[in-house]
């Protein structure tokens, strides 16, 4: 295709005309230049249906050509959805059209529109479900017809990232009324930062005429453009929105491939109006555009929209794009002017001398297509005779361009997200905006101000109150005064035929929206969720100020008791990939990582964390485990316990603080001995558990699970936030590598590399803690017993963690030491009956129900939970954790499988396996407390078979506990 | 097409007013036998079985705002039953049963939609416990299976097996997950039960509530008052606020709970998909935009903003599970309020003041239940006597510590 002549110098100020490229839309080859949005420079070569829409699959083209309708929106690659007005075009780039069944031009669903009177507003409600049974046929129909772009299942992520800003005013929209409180603030001596959606700054003035001649605008956006440039307060980002707003000023800002997070001090939002549309028949037309939408076209991209133009409006605004389209060498056949009243006499005589022809009191009925809706050929003009009302007959014009424009819309988003509402003045017929939190300001058109030095001014207002709370200015603000209403009350022209569309986005028509509210969705909030206007990709931006007007009427109640839905984030539709960001997600590993790994161990995942759960294959896992743990218990074995959560806490009122926070009692803990610590919550739930060491009189180092020491430090320092004791508590987990050395002979290779700590049983017995150095380490150890056999954890700074587990090797060779991995740990601890907190306890399990209340002092004062403690265990007991085991060579119950008492639930295994060491199979499950005892026998049900297990007395092994004590 | 919708082409005057799904505005009686508080999917599903099957019909069901503008219009419409406990299980799968035919029932399309529900274990913990819920749910008769990754791959081709580094081990396959049009549900419910002669008064605010010797007498509202022989609260979200006017506390503490969607594309996506550790769950809806929701807000808040923080998290693990997603455009993101329990579980029947009903607690199971809660708080009102089926539910077992825990199984973690 050719490349259209584009319009001369001044207009396209976004392209580099030295810069030509090429790229495909729909398999056809087209070129532009460098700053071509993808819509301009397939407008440029003619190229106008650009999408099909969601509904009736009618041709669409641009509406506001800057990315505020869904109509552009277009296939770029894989990736769905792209705004073609607002996305710039790329040498090579392959684009095509969404949401076809066959091709874009010849889209074999286009029927759909035909059918579009038997598909009333929430048609899919009324049907497609009798007889019973058949909306799951009809479901899947519907599916396949919903949806707009293909997904590209294979798309790798790029690389997106973020960053934070801080400000004390941020300014959103940089076009006058914006750079004008920029400059104000910034000359009291702010820190202001401008955001500008577009790729150059200015807003309306880069394609707006506010004049007869044309000339204001760019002399007055120099003037603005060289103040800001000069002054060094002020930053500018362009291309870069503003995405929502979030409590106290906390601003997504997305530029480019980086979302930045902005705090700033004080928000002035000049985010301006959006233009709307005229609802009559065919409104949707391709040729059919706002006029700002065709002064951007021209002034941005040297775009010549058309040959022979009709101008419809409710206000001055489009008497003068009639005039920059008449200097740009369009022939205007009409203005269509909605109102009765003329527009100023100098704008309306020099109109009339360019031999423009005005047909006041009148409106377009009906927009007439070509063959296919492929293009506006013509309008049908009727005079209004009342409100939405016209008379029988009227006169038809030719040609390939209408431009709109019934008014305005304040771009309110950011301001309702943060709190401001909507008020509809019936006098101006516009909504304008009111009760903004506390340092958040308004100007500009966005504040319902349309004439340049009124907006200018408001401008400076805004800055005087943001500079009033940033303490930098006490200056008094200027009045403002603005006679223009460029909003048209009615601009709405319902056609018997239908295709007068409120909204583009979900093809809905203006008597869909009052069938809504006769149907008994009268809430405007309920016709939005009956009829799903304003849900489509544009949220509302057109539909929201028809829609009010047309429910307020059809209810009989006011255009501001109707309102608008709520307006949310994003302001507009924001990537996936720019929330996610880098995305962080660290694994964790220990100081002994590497070791494992040259050892052959099988790595699995504890939350963040790896650690071996064998050393060996996983096709041989019971193999493996069942050898790591017989060595265990006849030699001596080594596992890396780093992972265990680590918490330290010093001062005057630690002991007390131990006390409040765990079951046990700790203000008597002898220095230098370790005591279990169970941690309950306020229901009296197990939660946690772990070892708690003393150190010295007001220092105590706990273990926690390695799941759990997250919840269990930040419930810590809740509680001491409101206990105010006199305590330090610090997370120390990963400040720490630590390995448990276990087994008969774990004495003898300790006693090879212990300085400075007598390791006799006397001298460190069972449950005590010591200091010492370990192979030249300073470590802490501790004596505890977790796998049943005489064992320490030796806790050392990370740093020495590999030379640490080196020197045990090594020490440990003579005696045949082996490393084990946490599976086999489970074992062994299942062996003597330990409970894991979280494996065989559930969100119910009290001390009493896990025969831990030897670890609860009932004596002292307080500890959290005691209270639901007392009462639950002054309450018959309904079901308790009991161990059982099962004859080797049985089958052999998983974690999880269900305990049964008749046809009723009692309970579910929560640990089992296989164990070499009594040559059966064991576990623990929770049981009916009537079957608790050993000797009982209780009821597994395993892939729908029934097992009969005893009950036995815990542990399974060592009953005695001889050797953990040795 | 289907004939039933010739009708309304061939038909110049549709719609009549008389054939409207909800009734115009009328004015407040001075007495009703049942006042409702609340028009959500649980008021008027109240309201709904009360004139259906107790006769029952001198029912006003008051709301402050719009019908259904609450939670049921700010959930992600999940229904599944694949809970933990034996209470539990058996209440939500009757919810399930229900849902099924409601559609027909009403005459009204509520679009339910059988997907599955694929919750993803990363953990051995993980399996364990969805192990357990696979036995519940069977044991019940529930169609639950725990599939591994092969079979994880063959029904979620598209799904990263290894995301945030967390390996996907296995699945809990809830083959009766399903979803349907919330606001349809709710808009089901009235219709029935305004047609059956049920008021529905929006714009309705109960500001106070009569108690007189221990009973209720009546509610004050922004219309006046208006007496009643008993009051059925069901307002999610407000539920301590709403209880504390007729002087009941409430064991409950409420934190927002932020959801998201996307633009629509194309369908790819038939089941649920939810990863617990990674506190993401998605689905995509019947016009093909993608719904996200996951963890609350952190911190205790009657306040239905959205935050940034929640939004941030989420989005990384949604682009983990499904990295293709990065390329996706999220177009709107909303919170609803969030009820939580001790121990996740609804608290439902009596209160300590009589003939006060209370249907509370909902936290983040609320839209799945809203069939059989009606059902059974109907069965309450008109008989007087708890049903079994709800009886775990009391407000009671707080006093007692009989708490039916449901932690494990709900899909937003908190």
């Amino acid at each position: 295709m050719s490349i259209e002549k584009r319009l001369n110098a001044p207009m396209g100020l976004l392209i580099d005309r030295a810069k030509p490229v090429s790229f495909s839309f729909e398999g056809q080859q087209y070129s532009g230049f460098e700053g071509d949005s993808i819509a301009s420079a397939l407008l440029s070569n003619q190229q106008w249906l650009m999408s099909r829409s969601f509904k009736y699959h009618r041709p669409r083209a641009p509406l506001t050509m800057a990315g505020q309708d869904a109509n552009t929106l277009v296939q770029l690659g894989g990736e769905p959805n792209v705004l073609a007005d607002r996305e710039k075009v790329a040498q090579g780039m392959t684009i095509e059209g969404q949401n076809y069944n066959g091709s874009l031009a010849k889209d074999k669903d286009a029927y759909l529109g035909r059918f579009g009177r038997f598909m009333p507003v929430g048609f899919y409600y009324r049907s497609f479900f009798k007889p019973m049974g058949v909306w799951d046929k009809w479901e899947n129909f519907i599916r396949d017809k919903a949806g707009l772009g293909k997904l590209d299942l294979t798309f790798e992520p790029e690389y997106y990232d973020k960053k934070y800003l801080f400000t004390d005013v941020v300014v959103i929209g940089s076009g006058p009324a914006g750079l004008s409180a920029a400059l104000k603030a910034a000359d009291a001596g702010a820190k202001v930062l401008v955001v500008e959606e577009m790729p150059l700054v200015g807003g309306s003035l880069t394609y707006n005429r506010f004049d007869i001649e044309g000339v204001k605008a760019t002399q007055l956006r120099n003037e603005l453009i060289a103040k800001v440039t000069a002054n060094a307060n002020i930053e500018v980002m362009t291309d870069t929105v503003c995405n929502a707003w979030f409590t106290d000023n906390y601003l997504p800002l997305i530029q480019g491939k980086r979302l930045y997070k902005l705090r700033a001090k004080e928000c002035i939002v000049a985010s301006g109006a959006y233009e709307q549309h005229v609802v009559f028949r065919n409104n949707d037309l391709p040729g059919i555009m706002l006029c700002s939408a065709v002064t951007r076209l021209m002034k941005y991209y040297a775009v010549k929209p058309g040959q022979k133009a009709v101008v419809l409006t409710g206000n001055d605004d489009g008497y003068l794009t009639a005039l920059e389209l008449l200097e740009n060498g369009v022939e205007v056949a009409a203005i269509v002017d909605l109102r009765q009243q003329h527009p100023w006499p100098e704008l309306l005589g020099k109109v009339k001398q360019k031999g423009i022809k005005v047909v006041q009191n009148s409106t377009v009925y009906e927009a007439l297509p070509s063959k296919g809706n492929q293009h506006i050929t013509g309008v049908d003009i009727r005079t209004i005779v009342g409100e939405g009302e016209v008379s029988a007959a009227g006169m038809t014009l030719d040609c390939d361009l209408l431009c709109m424009s019934a008014g305005y819309m304040p771009a309110y988003q950011l301001l309702c997200q943060a709190g401001a509402q909507l008020s509809y003045k019936d006098e101006l017929a516009e909504f304008q905006l009111s009760g903004l939190p506390q340092g958040v300001h308004i100007a500009g058109s966005v504040n319902g101000l349309h004439t340049l030095d009124a907006v200018l001014a408001d401008g400076e207002n805004a800055a005087l109150r943001a500079l009033h709370n940033l303490k930098l200015s006490d200056e008094a603000e200027q009045p403002v005064v603005c006679q223009a209403k460029p909003n048209f009350s009615w601009p709405i022209f319902s056609h018997p035929e239908g295709k007068d569309f409120v909204d583009y986005d979900e093809d809905l028509q203006a008597k869909d929206i009052v069938n809504a509210t006769r149907l008994g969705y009268r809430d405007v909030q309920l016709v939005k969720r009956f009829s799903t206007v304003g849900m489509g990709p544009s949220q509302g931006r057109h539909s929201a100020l028809p829609t009010a007007r047309l429910v307020a009427k059809s209810t009989d109640r006011t255009v501001t008791q109707t309102g608008v839905t709520t307006a949310r984030p994003p302001f507009a539709p924001e990537k996936l990939a720019h929330i996610a960001g880098r995305i962080f997600d660290p694994r964790r590993h220990t100081a002994m990582h590497h070791r494992h790994l040259e050892l052959g161990a099988k790595m699995i995942a504890a939350g963040n964390w790896r650690r071996p759960a064998y050393y060996g294959d996983a096709a041989q896992r019971d193999r493996w485990i069942r050898e790591e743990a017989e060595h265990v218990r006849s030699k001596v074995g080594l596992i890396d316990v780093s992972t265990l959560g680590g918490i330290e806490l010093r001062g005057p009122d630690a002991a007390e603080f131990m006390n409040r926070i765990y079951t046990f009692a700790f203000l008597k803990q002898p220095v230098g001995k370790t005591r279990y610590a169970v941690l309950t919550n306020e229901h009296g739930v197990v939660i946690d558990d772990g070892v708690a060491c003393r150190i010295s009189e007001d220092h105590f180092y706990v273990t926690a699970t390695t799941s759990g020491v997250e919840r269990v430090y930040r419930d810590m320092t809740k509680w001491n936030a409101q206990w105010r004791l006199d305590v330090d508590i610090l997370h120390v987990t990963s400040a720490f590598a630590a390995v448990n050395l276990a087994g008969p002979d774990s004495r003898k290779v300790l006693e090879k590399l212990a300085e400075n700590v007598d390791l006799s049983s006397e001298g460190f017995p069972y449950l005590a803690y010591r200091e010492g150095e370990v192979a030249g380490i300073p470590a802490r150890m501790l004596r505890v017993g977790f796998v049943g056999e005489l064992g320490y954890e030796i806790h050392v700074p990370t740093r020495y963690g590999e030379a640490l587990w080196d020197a045990l090797m090594e020490a440990g060779k003579a005696f045949d030491i082996k490393p084990f991995g946490v599976e086999t740990q489970r074992l062994l601890r299942l062996e003597k009956g330990h409970v894991i907190v979280s494996q065989d306890t559930d969100g119910m399990s009290h001390p009493g129900e896990l025969d831990l209340t030897w670890a609860v002092n009932r004596k002292k004062p307080f500890f959290i939970g005691c209270r639901s403690v007392d009462i639950v265990m002054a309450q018959p007991q309904t079901r308790k954790l009991v161990g059982f085991t099962l004859p080797a060579g049985s089958i052999k119950p998983e974690e999880g499988h269900l305990v049964l008492k008749g046809d009723k639930i009692a309970g579910n295994v929560t640990s089992c396996e296989y164990s070499s060491a009594n040559q059966s199979i064991i576990g623990l499950a929770f049981a009916d407390i009537a079957d608790s005892k050993p000797g009982a026998k209780i009821s597994i049900r395993v892939d729908g078979q029934e097992l009969m297990a005893d009950v036995v007395k815990l542990p399974f092994y060592d009953p005695e506990n001889l050797r953990q004590e040795m | 097409m289907p004939f039933s919708l010739l009708k309304y082409g061939l038909n110049k005057d549709y719609p009549f007013e008389k054939n409207a799904d909800l009734p115009a505005p009328s004015a407040l009686k001075q007495h009703y036998d049942v006042v409702i508080i609340g028009a959500g999917g649980h008021g008027v599903a109240t309201a709904y079985y009360l004139a259906k099957y107790h006769g029952i019909t001198n029912v006003a069901v008051l709301e402050k705002g719009y019908l259904g503008g609450g939670n049921t219009a700010r959930n992600t419409a999940v229904i599944r039953s694949n809970y933990l406990t034996s209470e539990g299980v058996k209440f939500y799968s009757e919810s399930v049963k229900l849902f099924q035919g409601l559609s027909n029932e009403f005459d009204f399309n509520i679009m339910y939609s059988r997907r599955g529900q694929l919750t993803l274990a990363h953990t051995d913990a993980a399996i364990r416990g969805f192990r357990q819920r696979t036995e519940v749910n069977k044991h019940f008769g529930g169609k639950t299976e725990l599939i591994d990754p092969q079979q994880i791959r063959e029904l979620v081709p598209s799904l990263n097996m290894n995301p945030a580094d967390q390996p996907v081990l296995a699945g809990l396959w809830h083959i009766d997950g399903a979803t349907a049009r919330h606001d349809a549900v709710a808009w089901g419910y009235a219709k029935g039960a305004t047609q059956r002669g049920v008021e529905l008064h929006q714009l309705t605010e109960v500001t106070g509530v009569d108690v007189e010797k221990g009973k209720v007498t009546g509610v004050q509202t922004n219309r006046g008052k208006v007496s009643c022989g008993c009051v059925v609260q069901a307002v999610a979200g407000h539920s301590s606020i709403v209880a504390g006017m007729a002087g009941i506390r409430m064991p409950i503490t409420t934190y927002p709970l932020q959801a998201m969607v996307t633009q629509p594309v194309k369908p790819f996506l038939d089941p649920l998909v939810s990863s617990p550790a990674l506190h993401c769950y998605v689905q995509q809806t019947g016009r093909g935009e993608l719904v996200f929701g996951g963890g609350s807000d952190p911190y205790p808040l009657y306040n239905t903003r959205s935050t940034m923080d929640l939004k941030e998290s989420l989005l990384a693990h949604a682009v983990e599970l499904f990295p293709f997603m990065a390329n996706m455009r999220l177009m709107r993101q909303w919170a609803g309020l969030t009820d939580m329990t001790s121990d996740y579980s609804p608290i439902m029947g009596l209160s300590p003041v009589d003939n006060y009903y209370l249907d509370a607690g909902w936290g983040t199971w609320g839209f799945k239940s809203t069939p059989i809660c009606g059902k059974t708080m109907a069965e309450l009102v008109a008989t007087g006597k708890v049903p079994e089926l709800i009886a775990p539910f009391a407000m009671s077992r707080f006093d007692t510590f009989r708490q039916v825990n449901e932690m494990g199984a709900t899909a937003a973690s908190h």
